[in-house]
């Protein structure tokens, strides 16, 4: 198990280190005058320009730029947005509000997605079936934006049971239907792999021997069937906390979210390098944790896995 | 005991009073494997496809979308650049059943001729995705050893991005936000971003199957005889273990119709003068209220496009997978 | 080896006043239905065992005789399997008539099973024991610790060392055959008074093989269980079996006494499977086996099923279908099974020369 921790920490690193120099470099190589929006509609003076060259050390190659800033970084200096905003400042509110919603996601998407695979996986073929397979189609095929439009319209426009747009600290109840749009295409794949799951461990040997034990059916079910069903659903929905944090920009945008998505899309769109690099970075840092985390998790549940 | 197929011993003390019969080969068997010739895995699915009636709705929208994609003009008459601005916004009328967008162009027109650009887009990604997933995840999974473990590293890279961030990022650094931009680079982009942010989970599948199929003893016995890495790869290999590549391709081109969708919606994919059902979401979005039907219409079109090849996925995957007869 | 066993000592007291056999399977019918046509996998397919009996169902695969003993268990897959016809009595009480929650209070108290393949079979993320455990804290409301308790000393039974230990350890901490003696340490925890093996010793290697079977016997005649012991192996019967019952096709075609059987096998098939065992003093000559292939059970043979591999197949074995013929305390399903029975030659004079082990006199 120690062993097993260990392997997997150090694969990050190099994975880690890749994906955030790829950010680096791809951020510091978009097109257009990376200072140009920061002095209003004027050119900006030469010595500002020099001022920020030696602050993200622009003159030095791009290797040794990248790790003086993940130096920084490690410090927690992660720099000022353009606006003259301390970048954790930013981090630090919008942050705690994309957690919130990935976590309702990720509950909505847990409860709904394994309760409707369960009982599918269960009795295949029949009505129940049927229709969940139908309406789980349908959600994967509709794009989140989608999916958010139209609950939002319902909901918020039509019915007038939510406001269409969340406060600028929501509550958890704020972002239920949020929730929902964000989950809405990964609960039909929790579903679909619930069941397939199921169904496949539902002729398991070890379910044959549990039923020839004289157990209940619900015992049979709730404790040897279920444990082993859910081991990679329950690792795959911690995977998905992780996705969520970078994954929720449209539908933040949709519900007007002051999460950290919209902060990452105005700063992409208005070029500001020395913003999106230190926010991707936490991002995709929380992301490979939560993989790391969910590894861990499933050797735990999976007692084959230790001996590996 | 000459003749191993008779009970020998049993002849010698029964000859009298039985003569024995030529014995029974399986020439003369009753019909009783006459109906189970051996069916393939492909085979096998096919039969189970033709009875899905999920299978036939998935194949009927296929092929209307490509229809759509390839001769638009089979589908409407409309130009969707013609434009009427005293009808901006305009609910349906004859002759305009989806009624106008903003510009008080016809809306049907523009779905219809959106279909084009997102087929185009989700069909090259999916056999871009498919082709150079299956092909890092067949040398990953072959090999094993470093090769393996530095794929896989590079994979993680790519994989440590979230999907849509990384995208936006990629499309922002390629493609001037501010400029319109030639069509032609824009598309190429779009579909390079698909396919760099997606191609690690194809190779992770293929390489796990390829990886199972390695252990199989078809494939020790071609390399006992001495067959080539490549030859075993293609030959042997790639036949067995690509089902499930192939499963996640088919959904794959319903899932980037959609991502194309979404990256135009966010204005870092495609941009006017394209027509794609994600710019005229995006457009529509601020008119919900007051006139749903330029949302609706390309949602209801793009949607159904994207479930006509995730249908036909999940079809085929119910088909081969045999956990799941 | 107690032949004296078939006479039923009355050890056991539940259902006491019945004086029938302890399991009885009487004319079962059993089909598959699947989408290539109905498959007849049992066909009328009757046997007993009684207390401290051991009954040797034998056959090749899909010959039916696992299928049989999940329809006892109960654990059939329905579908695609179904009862169609025949009854099951344990005790004198038809089984297939019980409420389900009748049923599964028998299932390890009354009759328990031990599977061929102890890994995939014993639950991996469980440690055994919870698994052994688990019988005595759902089934008869011991505590936690009570139940541990238990398992420790059923690890014990089966000659598991360091139990306490042991008793914490998931199924793939163990080797094959250690694992096949959690399996059946489980099958033992409720005292059953049928126990069901099915190929218990298949997925094991030769040397543990007769370790597992010795085990077996041995718990067998201490508790004066009723076995029912299913294989294809004939080696495993010989030793350890006081009746066999050979199947094919879904249905008995023949059955004797063990040694009887083995002396003077009087129905082609059997002969045939004695026939392939390999022999030391027939060596350098071809192994003889049976022609073919166990016939499709969507399309079974017409007349007797195994006319098409018989090597002394008649026009009547290809028309008539034989009765289950008796010859005074044995039975065979051929045609000749007279003459079979009437012939001089013994079959272990040439066939088992002096593999004494097969004979168990």
């Amino acid at each position: 198990m120690g062993r097993y921790a260990l392997r997997r920490l150090l694969q990050l690193i190099p994975v880690l280190f890749g994906t955030t120099f790829l950010i680096y470099w791809l951020v510091w190589s978009l097109p257009g005058n990376a200072f140009a929006g920061k002095c209003g509609p004027r050119l900006c003076e030469q010595s500002y320009i020099d001022e920020m060259r030696d602050r993200y050390n622009l003159d030095d190659p791009l290797i040794v730029q990248y790790f003086k800033y993940m130096w920084d970084m490690v410090r927690f200096d992660f720099g000022t947005t353009y606006s003259g905003e301390q970048v954790s400042e930013v981090l630090s509110t919008a942050l705690p509000i994309t957690m919130k919603l990935a976590l309702v996601a990720v509950l909505i998407e847990g409860v709904i997605g394994i309760t409707a695979g369960v009982l599918t996986g269960l009795k295949r073929g029949g009505f129940l079936d049927n229709m969940v397979l139908v309406s789980t189609l349908f959600l994967i095929s509709l794009p989140v934006f989608v999916v958010g439009f139209l609950l939002q319209y319902l909901f918020g426009v039509k019915w007038g049971i939510i406001d269409p747009s969340v406060s600028e600290d929501p509550s958890f109840s704020e972002l239920i239907i949020p929730g929902l749009v964000l989950a809405s295409g990964q609960m039909a794949y929790i579903s679909r792999l619930t069941r397939s799951s199921i169904a496949e461990n539902n002729r398991a040997d070890y379910v044959r021997t549990a039923v020839a034990k004289g157990l209940t059916r619900g015992r049979v079910v709730s404790v040897h069937l279920l444990r082993n069903s859910l081991i990679p659903i329950i690792t795959f929905l911690g995977a998905e906390i992780g996705t969520f944090m970078g994954g929720a920009i449209v539908t933040e945008g949709i519900f007007n979210i002051q999460g950290v998505g919209g902060v990452v899309f105005d700063a992409v769109r208005g070029q500001e390098a020395g913003t999106v690099v230190p926010i991707v970075t936490v991002i995709v840092l929380i992301y490979l944790l939560a993989n790391l985390i969910v590894d861990l998790l499933y050797a735990v549940l999976d007692p084959r896995i230790r001996y590996e | 005991m000459s003749d191993p197929g008779a009970f020998t011993n049993e002849r010698e003390t029964e000859e009298q009073q039985h003569a024995p019969e030529p014995f029974l080969g399986e020439e003369e068997a009753p019909p009783s494997g006459k109906q189970e010739k051996a069916r393939g895995l492909w085979s096998d699915a096919w039969y189970d496809l033709r009875r899905k009636p999920l299978f036939w709705v998935s194949i009927t929208l296929i092929v209307i979308f490509m229809l759509m994609a390839l001769f638009p003009s089979l589908f409407t008459s409309t130009d969707p650049y013609a434009f009427d601005l005293s009808k901006r916004t305009d609910g349906p009328e004859s002759g305009h059943i989806f009624g106008y967008d903003l510009q008080g162009r016809d809306v049907y027109a523009r779905s219809v001729y959106g279909a084009q650009v997102s087929i185009l887009v989700g069909l090259v990604a999916a056999l871009g995705v498919g082709l150079v997933g299956g092909a890092a995840g067949i040398i990953a999974g072959y090999y094993g050893g470093w090769i393996d473990a530095v794929l896989s590293r590079i994979g993680d890279v790519f994989f440590g991005l979230p999907f849509v961030l990384g995208a936006i990022v990629l499309l922002s650094t390629f493609i001037d936000p501010t400029k319109s931009g030639d069509p032609t680079k824009i598309k190429v982009v779009v579909i390079l971003a698909i396919v760099v942010l997606s191609w690690p989970q194809f190779a992770r599948v293929m390489r796990s199957s390829v990886i199972a199929t390695k252990q199989s003893d078809y494939v020790q016995a071609a390399r006992a005889l001495g067959a080539g890495h490549t030859r075993i790869m293609v030959r042997h290999i790639l036949p067995n273990a690509i089902s499930p590549l192939i499963v996640m391709t088919t959904i794959a081109l319903g899932v980037f119709v959609g991502v194309e969708a979404t990256l135009s919606f966010l204005g870092v994919g495609l941009r006017p003068p394209i027509i794609s059902w994600g710019i005229a979401i995006s457009d529509a979005q601020t008119y919900l209220d007051i006139a749903p039907h330029m949302l609706l219409v390309p949602a209801a079109f793009l949607s159904a496009a994207v479930l006509g090849f995730v249908m036909l996925g999940e079809a085929v995957r119910e088909a081969i997978d045999p956990k799941l007869k | 080896m107690s032949h004296a066993a078939t006479q039923a000592a009355p050890k056991k007291s539940a259902g006491a006043d019945y004086d029938g056999h302890l399991l009885e399977v009487d004319d079962l019918h059993v089909e598959f239905r699947t989408r290539d046509g109905v498959a007849k996998v049992i066909n009328g397919v009757s046997y007993h065992v009684d207390h401290g009996e051991t009954l040797a169902v034998l056959g090749e695969s899909g010959s039916g005789k696992s299928v049989t003993a999940q329809t006892i268990m109960g654990i059939l897959d329905t579908p695609p399997g179904f009862v169609t016809g025949g009854e099951i009595r344990f005790k004198g009480v038809d089984m297939l008539k019980q409420s389900k929650e009748a049923r599964r209070k028998i299932r390890a108290a009354g009759i328990a099973m031990v599977f061929q393949d102890a890994l995939s079979a014993l639950n991996p993320v469980f440690t055994v024991g919870f698994q052994i455990g688990e019988l005595f804290r759902k089934r008869l409301g011991m505590s936690r610790k009570e139940a541990r308790q238990r398992a420790i000393e059923l690890l014990d039974l089966v000659k598991i060392p360091n139990p306490k230990e042991r008793v914490r350890q998931y199924p793939h901490e163990f080797s094959g055959g250690m694992r096949q003696r959690v399996m059946i340490a489980m099958s033992l925890a409720l005292d059953p008074d049928v126990l069901i093996a099915d190929e218990p010793t298949t997925a094991l290697d030769v040397t543990v093989q007769a370790q597992i079977m010795d085990l077996l016997k041995e718990i067998q005649q201490e508790r004066d269980m009723g076995l029912i012991l299913i294989t294809h192996d004939l080696g495993v019967v010989a030793d350890v079996a006081d009746r066999i019952a050979v199947m094919y096709a879904g249905r008995i075609v023949e059955e004797a006494d063990c040694a009887t059987c083995y002396r003077k096998p009087c129905h082609p098939y059997t002969i045939g499977l004695l026939n392939s065992i390999p022999r030391m003093d027939l060596k350098g000559q071809e192994l003889a086996t049976i022609k073919g292939l166990p016939p499709s059970l969507l399309h079974i043979p017409t007349g007797c099923t195994f006319h098409p591999r018989c090597p002394m197949a008649q026009e009547i074995c290809r028309t008539t279908e034989p009765p289950l013929l008796d010859l005074g305390g044995r039975w065979s399903r051929c045609h000749f099974a007279e003459d079979l029975k009437n012939r001089d030659q013994e079959q272990s004079a040439i066939y088992l020369g002096d593999q004494k082990g097969l004979i168990s006199e």
